[in-house]
Protein backbone atom coordinates (compact mmCIF):
# COMPACT_ATOMS: atom_id res chain seq x y z
CA UNK A 1 0.00 0.00 0.00
CA UNK A 2 2.60 2.38 0.86
CA UNK A 3 4.73 1.34 -1.95
CA UNK A 4 2.11 1.62 -4.34
CA UNK A 5 0.90 5.48 -3.16
CA UNK A 6 4.69 6.69 -3.02
CA UNK A 7 4.95 7.28 -6.80
CA UNK A 8 1.54 9.35 -6.74
CA UNK A 9 2.88 11.65 -3.96
CA UNK A 10 6.34 11.99 -5.74
CA UNK A 11 4.74 13.27 -8.72
CA UNK A 12 2.64 15.76 -6.51
CA UNK A 13 5.71 17.59 -4.75
CA UNK A 14 7.61 17.63 -8.29
CA UNK A 15 4.40 18.89 -10.02
CA UNK A 16 4.35 21.72 -7.04
CA UNK A 17 7.91 22.14 -7.55
CA UNK A 18 7.62 22.93 -11.02
CA UNK A 19 4.52 25.24 -10.93
CA UNK A 20 7.09 26.90 -7.75
CA UNK A 21 9.23 27.34 -10.76
CA UNK A 22 7.37 28.73 -13.23
CA UNK A 23 5.75 31.28 -10.86
CA UNK A 24 9.61 33.03 -9.99
CA UNK A 25 10.56 32.85 -14.04
CA UNK A 26 7.28 34.42 -14.74
CA UNK A 27 8.15 37.23 -11.41
CA UNK A 28 11.52 37.64 -12.78
CA UNK A 29 10.27 38.14 -16.53
CA UNK A 30 7.59 40.81 -14.98
CA UNK A 31 10.56 42.77 -12.58
CA UNK A 32 12.60 43.09 -15.82
CA UNK A 33 9.89 44.49 -18.00
CA UNK A 34 9.52 47.19 -14.68
CA UNK A 35 13.01 47.54 -14.28
CA UNK A 36 13.64 48.73 -17.96
CA UNK A 37 10.74 51.25 -17.61
CA UNK A 38 12.66 52.13 -14.72
CA UNK A 39 16.27 52.62 -16.52
CA UNK A 40 14.06 54.52 -19.59
CA UNK A 41 12.29 56.92 -17.16
CA UNK A 42 15.50 57.31 -14.71
CA UNK A 43 17.14 58.50 -17.62
CA UNK A 44 20.25 56.60 -17.06
CA UNK A 45 20.27 54.37 -20.12
CA UNK A 46 20.88 57.75 -21.74
CA UNK A 47 24.61 59.03 -23.22
CA UNK A 48 23.71 61.83 -22.62
CA UNK A 49 23.43 61.18 -19.40
CA UNK A 50 26.58 59.20 -18.75
CA UNK A 51 28.73 61.90 -20.21
CA UNK A 52 27.42 64.56 -17.80
CA UNK A 53 28.42 62.23 -15.01
CA UNK A 54 31.50 61.78 -16.23
CA UNK A 55 32.36 65.38 -16.46
CA UNK A 56 31.33 66.09 -13.64
CA UNK A 57 28.63 68.17 -14.61
CA UNK A 58 25.57 67.37 -12.93
CA UNK A 59 24.80 65.42 -9.50
CA UNK A 60 21.81 63.43 -10.77
CA UNK A 61 23.92 60.58 -12.15
CA UNK A 62 25.86 60.44 -8.42
CA UNK A 63 22.86 61.03 -6.41
CA UNK A 64 20.71 58.16 -8.33
CA UNK A 65 23.64 55.56 -7.40
CA UNK A 66 23.78 56.85 -3.68
CA UNK A 67 20.55 56.93 -3.34
CA UNK A 68 19.99 53.15 -5.21
CA UNK A 69 23.07 51.58 -3.43
CA UNK A 70 21.79 53.09 0.21
CA UNK A 71 17.91 51.88 -0.37
CA UNK A 72 19.58 48.09 -1.59
CA UNK A 73 22.24 48.21 1.79
CA UNK A 74 19.51 48.60 4.16
CA UNK A 75 17.47 46.05 2.64
CA UNK A 76 19.92 43.82 2.37
CA UNK A 77 21.21 44.24 6.23
CA UNK A 78 16.97 43.90 7.16
CA UNK A 79 17.30 40.90 5.43
CA UNK A 80 20.05 39.32 6.78
CA UNK A 81 19.05 40.46 10.41
CA UNK A 82 15.67 38.78 10.21
CA UNK A 83 16.90 35.72 8.36
CA UNK A 84 14.36 36.08 5.90
CA UNK A 85 13.52 33.20 3.46
CA UNK A 86 13.03 34.10 -0.61
CA UNK A 87 9.19 33.10 -1.04
CA UNK A 88 9.94 30.27 -2.79
CA UNK A 89 11.81 28.92 0.72
CA UNK A 90 15.35 29.20 -0.44
CA UNK A 91 17.77 30.63 2.15
CA UNK A 92 18.95 34.01 1.16
CA UNK A 93 22.47 34.84 1.08
CA UNK A 94 24.87 36.68 -0.85
CA UNK A 95 28.19 34.65 -1.92
CA UNK A 96 31.33 36.67 -1.09
CA UNK A 97 33.05 37.74 -4.37
CA UNK A 98 36.49 36.32 -3.86
CA UNK A 99 39.26 38.99 -3.43
CA UNK A 100 42.15 36.83 -4.73
CA UNK A 101 44.47 39.60 -5.56
CA UNK A 102 42.03 42.16 -6.63
CA UNK A 103 43.43 42.21 -10.23
CA UNK A 104 40.14 41.49 -11.93
CA UNK A 105 38.18 44.04 -10.33
CA UNK A 106 40.96 46.46 -11.05
CA UNK A 107 41.42 46.11 -14.69
CA UNK A 108 38.10 44.24 -15.47
CA UNK A 109 36.15 47.02 -13.65
CA UNK A 110 38.36 49.72 -15.66
CA UNK A 111 38.18 47.76 -19.28
CA UNK A 112 34.53 48.02 -18.64
CA UNK A 113 34.27 51.70 -17.51
CA UNK A 114 36.24 52.04 -20.96
CA UNK A 115 33.00 50.65 -22.78
CA UNK A 116 30.22 52.01 -20.42
CA UNK A 117 31.50 56.25 -21.72
CA UNK A 118 31.84 54.97 -25.15
CA UNK A 119 28.87 53.04 -25.99
CA UNK A 120 27.33 55.49 -23.06
CA UNK A 121 25.54 52.15 -21.57
CA UNK A 122 25.85 49.43 -18.87
CA UNK A 123 24.61 45.79 -20.15
CA UNK A 124 20.91 46.77 -18.57
CA UNK A 125 20.80 49.83 -20.64
CA UNK A 126 21.94 48.00 -23.71
CA UNK A 127 18.79 46.15 -23.89
CA UNK A 128 16.39 48.49 -22.32
CA UNK A 129 17.70 50.95 -25.53
CA UNK A 130 16.98 48.50 -28.09
CA UNK A 131 13.16 48.18 -26.58
CA UNK A 132 13.46 52.41 -26.87
CA UNK A 133 14.29 51.85 -30.71
CA UNK A 134 17.89 52.42 -30.64
CA UNK A 135 18.13 49.26 -32.45
CA UNK A 136 21.84 49.66 -33.71
CA UNK A 137 22.29 48.70 -29.88
CA UNK A 138 21.85 44.99 -30.73
CA UNK A 139 25.45 45.53 -32.99
CA UNK A 140 26.96 46.41 -29.09
CA UNK A 141 25.29 43.55 -27.56
CA UNK A 142 26.69 41.29 -30.01
CA UNK A 143 30.22 42.77 -29.97
CA UNK A 144 29.42 42.49 -25.98
CA UNK A 145 28.62 38.64 -26.39
CA UNK A 146 31.73 38.25 -28.74
CA UNK A 147 34.18 40.02 -25.46
CA UNK A 148 32.29 37.58 -23.12
CA UNK A 149 33.56 34.68 -25.13
CA UNK A 150 36.93 36.41 -25.29
CA UNK A 151 37.18 36.66 -21.93
CA UNK A 152 36.10 32.97 -21.50
CA UNK A 153 38.99 31.87 -24.06
CA UNK A 154 41.70 33.86 -22.42
CA UNK A 155 40.73 33.18 -18.87
CA UNK A 156 43.41 30.64 -17.73
CA UNK A 157 46.02 32.87 -19.29
CA UNK A 158 44.75 36.62 -17.07
CA UNK A 159 45.91 37.13 -13.37
CA UNK A 160 43.16 37.30 -11.50
CA UNK B 1 -0.46 56.59 -14.68
CA UNK B 2 0.53 58.44 -18.14
CA UNK B 3 2.08 61.45 -16.21
CA UNK B 4 4.33 58.97 -14.54
CA UNK B 5 5.52 57.26 -17.42
CA UNK B 6 6.32 60.65 -20.08
CA UNK B 7 7.64 62.73 -17.53
CA UNK B 8 11.29 61.62 -15.96
CA UNK B 9 11.58 60.74 -12.58
CA UNK B 10 13.44 62.85 -10.21
CA UNK B 11 16.90 61.15 -8.80
CA UNK B 12 15.19 60.99 -5.27
CA UNK B 13 12.47 58.36 -6.84
CA UNK B 14 14.77 56.63 -9.24
CA UNK B 15 17.76 55.75 -7.21
CA UNK B 16 15.57 54.16 -4.21
CA UNK B 17 13.34 52.09 -7.09
CA UNK B 18 16.77 50.82 -8.68
CA UNK B 19 18.05 49.75 -5.08
CA UNK B 20 14.27 48.09 -4.36
CA UNK B 21 15.03 45.51 -7.13
CA UNK B 22 18.23 44.15 -4.91
CA UNK B 23 15.87 42.70 -2.17
CA UNK B 24 12.68 41.75 -4.64
CA UNK B 25 14.99 39.32 -6.67
CA UNK B 26 16.26 37.73 -3.53
CA UNK B 27 13.10 37.42 -1.97
CA UNK B 28 11.21 36.07 -5.10
CA UNK B 29 13.85 33.05 -5.40
CA UNK B 30 17.06 34.12 -3.57
CA UNK B 31 18.85 35.71 -6.60
CA UNK B 32 21.00 38.29 -7.17
CA UNK B 33 20.73 41.89 -9.07
CA UNK B 34 22.77 41.72 -12.03
CA UNK B 35 22.65 41.61 -15.56
CA UNK B 36 26.19 41.20 -17.26
CA UNK B 37 25.64 37.34 -16.98
CA UNK B 38 23.19 37.08 -19.23
CA UNK B 39 25.62 37.32 -20.95
CA UNK B 40 27.30 34.62 -20.24
CA UNK B 41 24.46 32.60 -20.49
CA UNK B 42 23.48 33.53 -24.08
CA UNK B 43 27.15 32.54 -24.89
CA UNK B 44 26.69 29.46 -22.77
CA UNK B 45 23.84 28.68 -24.62
CA UNK B 46 24.54 29.35 -28.14
CA UNK B 47 28.02 29.03 -28.86
CA UNK B 48 29.61 26.24 -30.40
CA UNK B 49 33.26 25.08 -28.89
CA UNK B 50 32.87 26.15 -25.56
CA UNK B 51 35.74 26.91 -23.44
CA UNK B 52 35.31 26.34 -19.99
CA UNK B 53 33.54 29.10 -18.38
CA UNK B 54 30.72 28.35 -21.33
CA UNK B 55 30.13 24.60 -20.01
CA UNK B 56 27.64 24.26 -17.25
CA UNK B 57 24.08 24.15 -17.01
CA UNK B 58 22.52 27.64 -18.50
CA UNK B 59 19.06 26.54 -17.77
CA UNK B 60 19.11 25.64 -14.21
CA UNK B 61 21.32 28.99 -13.07
CA UNK B 62 20.33 31.43 -15.82
CA UNK B 63 17.06 30.53 -17.38
CA UNK B 64 16.01 33.25 -14.76
CA UNK B 65 18.34 35.96 -15.48
CA UNK B 66 17.51 35.56 -18.99
CA UNK B 67 14.05 36.86 -18.61
CA UNK B 68 14.79 39.24 -16.86
CA UNK B 69 16.30 40.63 -19.71
CA UNK B 70 14.14 39.54 -21.93
CA UNK B 71 11.87 42.12 -19.88
CA UNK B 72 14.15 45.09 -19.58
CA UNK B 73 13.84 45.26 -23.47
CA UNK B 74 10.50 44.63 -23.44
CA UNK B 75 9.80 47.02 -20.71
CA UNK B 76 12.08 49.76 -22.90
CA UNK B 77 8.79 49.39 -25.16
CA UNK B 78 6.39 49.98 -22.99
CA UNK B 79 8.13 53.01 -21.73
CA UNK B 80 9.00 54.49 -25.04
CA UNK B 81 5.75 53.81 -26.68
CA UNK B 82 3.69 55.64 -23.44
CA UNK B 83 6.39 57.83 -22.62
CA UNK B 84 6.40 58.96 -26.06
CA UNK B 85 9.23 61.16 -27.81
CA UNK B 86 11.92 62.04 -24.81
CA UNK B 87 14.82 64.72 -25.10
CA UNK B 88 17.09 64.40 -22.48
CA UNK B 89 17.42 67.97 -20.42
CA UNK B 90 21.32 67.68 -19.55
CA UNK B 91 23.52 70.07 -17.99
CA UNK B 92 24.50 73.08 -20.11
CA UNK B 93 27.58 73.00 -19.84
CA UNK B 94 27.95 69.28 -20.54
CA UNK B 95 25.52 70.42 -23.89
CA UNK B 96 28.72 73.07 -24.81
CA UNK B 97 31.34 70.66 -24.30
CA UNK B 98 29.59 67.98 -26.33
CA UNK B 99 28.71 70.94 -28.80
CA UNK B 100 32.62 71.26 -29.45
CA UNK B 101 33.26 68.14 -29.84
CA UNK B 102 30.87 67.80 -32.71
CA UNK B 103 27.61 66.31 -31.51
CA UNK B 104 24.90 68.35 -32.82
CA UNK B 105 21.70 66.51 -32.48
CA UNK B 106 20.35 66.79 -28.83
CA UNK B 107 17.40 64.54 -29.45
CA UNK B 108 16.54 61.34 -28.51
CA UNK B 109 18.12 59.14 -25.95
CA UNK B 110 21.92 58.71 -27.91
CA UNK B 111 23.20 61.14 -30.41
CA UNK B 112 21.98 59.83 -34.00
CA UNK B 113 25.34 60.92 -35.36
CA UNK B 114 26.73 58.12 -33.52
CA UNK B 115 24.36 56.16 -32.24
CA UNK B 116 22.54 54.71 -35.76
CA UNK B 117 23.11 52.09 -38.54
CA UNK B 118 24.31 54.37 -40.84
CA UNK B 119 26.66 56.09 -38.37
CA UNK B 120 27.81 52.36 -37.98
CA UNK B 121 30.54 52.71 -41.08
CA UNK B 122 31.94 55.82 -39.57
CA UNK B 123 34.83 55.84 -37.16
CA UNK B 124 33.57 57.26 -34.31
CA UNK B 125 30.34 54.90 -34.37
CA UNK B 126 32.21 51.81 -34.78
CA UNK B 127 34.53 52.82 -31.78
CA UNK B 128 31.24 53.75 -29.75
CA UNK B 129 29.03 50.91 -30.68
CA UNK B 130 31.47 47.97 -31.61
CA UNK B 131 34.69 48.45 -29.95
CA UNK B 132 32.78 50.20 -26.88
CA UNK B 133 30.23 46.91 -26.73
CA UNK B 134 33.25 44.76 -26.92
CA UNK B 135 34.38 46.16 -24.13
CA UNK B 136 31.65 46.04 -22.10
CA UNK B 137 31.63 42.61 -22.80
CA UNK B 138 35.14 41.40 -22.17
CA UNK B 139 35.36 44.05 -19.00
CA UNK B 140 32.20 42.35 -17.13
CA UNK B 141 33.00 39.05 -17.75
CA UNK B 142 36.94 40.19 -16.47
CA UNK B 143 35.30 42.27 -13.45
CA UNK B 144 32.28 39.38 -12.54
CA UNK B 145 29.83 42.07 -13.16
CA UNK B 146 28.42 45.39 -14.11
CA UNK B 147 26.83 48.34 -12.31
CA UNK B 148 24.26 46.57 -11.47
CA UNK B 149 25.65 43.47 -10.19
CA UNK B 150 28.93 45.14 -8.44
CA UNK B 151 27.81 49.13 -8.14
CA UNK B 152 24.86 48.16 -6.90
CA UNK B 153 24.01 44.57 -5.54
CA UNK B 154 27.44 43.59 -3.91
CA UNK B 155 28.63 47.07 -2.92
CA UNK B 156 25.11 47.23 -0.45
CA UNK B 157 26.36 43.77 0.96
CA UNK B 158 29.71 46.32 1.56
CA UNK B 159 32.02 43.52 -0.27
CA UNK B 160 35.74 45.05 -0.96
CA UNK B 161 35.67 43.48 -4.39
CA UNK B 162 33.03 45.56 -5.69
CA UNK B 163 34.53 48.45 -4.39
CA UNK B 164 37.52 48.31 -6.16
CA UNK B 165 35.65 47.01 -9.52
CA UNK B 166 33.51 50.54 -9.62
CA UNK B 167 36.48 52.89 -8.47
CA UNK B 168 37.62 50.72 -11.83
CA UNK B 169 34.34 51.34 -13.80
CA UNK B 170 35.10 54.92 -12.87
CA UNK B 171 38.78 55.12 -13.89
CA UNK B 172 38.27 53.56 -17.11
CA UNK B 173 34.92 55.84 -18.03
CA UNK B 174 37.11 59.42 -16.81
CA UNK B 175 39.78 57.54 -19.37
CA UNK B 176 37.06 57.29 -22.29
CA UNK B 177 35.41 60.19 -22.02
CA UNK B 178 38.34 62.87 -21.30
CA UNK B 179 41.15 61.03 -23.68
CA UNK B 180 39.50 58.91 -25.58
CA UNK B 181 35.93 60.76 -26.67
CA UNK B 182 37.92 64.09 -27.92
CA UNK B 183 39.66 62.10 -30.60
CA UNK B 184 37.03 59.57 -31.24
CA UNK B 185 34.39 62.20 -31.75
CA UNK B 186 36.04 65.19 -33.57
Amino acid sequence: MTMSTQPATDQSTSGQVHRQAAGALLAYFLLGICFGVTLTQSEVLSWFRIQEMFRFQSPRMYEIIAAAVMVAAAAVAVIKRLRLRALSGEPISIPPKSLGYGVRYAVGGTIFGLGWALTGACPGPLFALVGNGVTVMIVAIISALAGTWLYGLLRAKLPH
Amino acid sequence: MIAFLSNPWPWYVAGPVIGLFVPLLLLVDGKLFGVSSSLRHVCAAVLPGKPDYLRYDWKRTGLWNLLFVAGIFVGGVIAAHWGGHRDIAIADSTRIALTKLGIHDFSGLAPREVFSWPALLSLKGFISVVVGGFLVGFGTAYAGGCTSGHAISVLADLQVASLIAVVGFFVGGLLATHLILPLVLR
